[in-house]
């Protein structure tokens, strides 16, 4: 599926990387502790995370995921935005809890 | 774990210098400064913080009225519960002999809500030194958490768990070369305390300062991890 389709169906706001978001999407890793997307996160997969430390852009643009999902309309500082805005990571927020966001996800798949 | 009890086993494992580090809590502290008056061991008060991104780092300073200050910011943003004292027994209070003062329902639990970053600048601007706490624990350690050292984070050093080496942590995670990295015991019963340490050649009289030049190897002081 395309990103920019789950954007959409997902109401997904895009904080950052708005020009990458027509890549395929593979699926999906969920977790909180960068040590474990490090080792367990696959390209293109999206990411659903609260964390928002600045730390979360480079293990994306390291692993390579088609896009970091910022759940439960967590807070993200400017400094995690620009710093994704600058390595062409894309940053997408939900609105709702993780659940919730990977379960209207999963209905689309 | 009572301040004389603390400061007795201290001495008697040859320790100098330690710290009393509660979790988002400087409570206790001023106890066992008191208690240790006298005996030529050095307390320095001090927090281990958890903050936002449930990263621990240790806070440390000269005087209580500095770890204070940094508590009463820490307070200001923790989480907005109570201590439940039938589910996770009491917090006490002590004097400097070890005698109850006070119960504490305070919730020191969980993480404050403060940005990582943000805290080691609020610590500095106290005069204290900030050290992210046994860095390689996958939970509320700071490589596993944020899975790489944030090059952003200004960190007077990073303290690691008791059984891994500098040289080994070094060797297994990317770290600045000129982040000092110090051991301690993370003693949470008697026996512990001393099990493990780090030394600080000072050339004066210890002080938040001096330990500051030591870990910057100023002069012929520095840091060793024996």
């Amino acid at each position: 599926m395309i990103l920019r389709d789950i954007v959409t169906q997902l109401d997904l706001q895009v904080l950052a990387g708005e020009g990458a978001l027509d890549q395929e999407v593979t699926g999906g890793y969920i977790a909180d502790l960068l040590s474990c997307v490090m080792a367990g996160a696959q390209p293109g997969q999206l990411w659903f995370t609260l964390q928002t430390h600045l730390n979360i852009v480079a293990v994306a643009s390291l692993v390579g995921v088609a896009a970091i999902v910022i759940t439960e309309a967590a807070a993200v500082g400017p400094e995690t935005i620009n710093r994704a805005a600058g390595e062409g990571v894309v940053l997408l927020r939900s609105a709702e809890p993780t659940f919730e966001t990977v379960m209207k996800l999963a209905r689309l798949l | 774990m009572i301040p004389p009890l603390i400061v007795d086993e201290a001495l008697r494992k040859g320790l100098h210098i330690i710290a009393v580090t509660d979790h988002n809590a400087v409570g206790n502290a001023a106890a066992v400064m008191e208690a240790a008056v006298g005996s030529g061991l050095w307390v320095m008060p001090g927090m281990e913080l958890q903050c936002q991104e449930e990263v621990d780092a240790l806070c440390l300073f000269d005087t209580l009225e500095q770890a204070q200050a940094w508590e009463a910011q820490v307070r200001a943003v923790a989480l907005p519960f109570r201590h439940d004292a039938e589910r996770f027994g009491p917090q006490y209070r002590v004097d400097a002999e070890g005698d109850f003062i006070a119960e504490d329902d305070s919730f020191y639990q969980g993480p404050a809500q403060i940005p990582l970053e943000e805290a080691a600048a609020a610590v500095h601007a106290l005069g204290g030194l900030f050290i992210p706490a046994h860095i390689e624990r996958p939970m509320k350690g700071l490589l596993g958490v944020l899975g790489l050292w944030p090059a952003q984070l200004r960190a007077d050093a990073a303290e690691l768990s008791p059984n891994l080496r500098p040289s080994a942590a070094r060797q297994r995670f990317r770290l600045p070369p000129e982040l000092p990295l110090i051991t301690s015991s993370d003693a949470h019963w008697l026996a512990v305390i001393g099990s493990v340490m780090t030394i600080f050649v000072l050339e004066g009289p210890p002080s938040i300062a001096e330990l500051r030049r030591a870990l910057r190897g100023e002069g012929e002081r520095r840091v060793v991890v024996p």
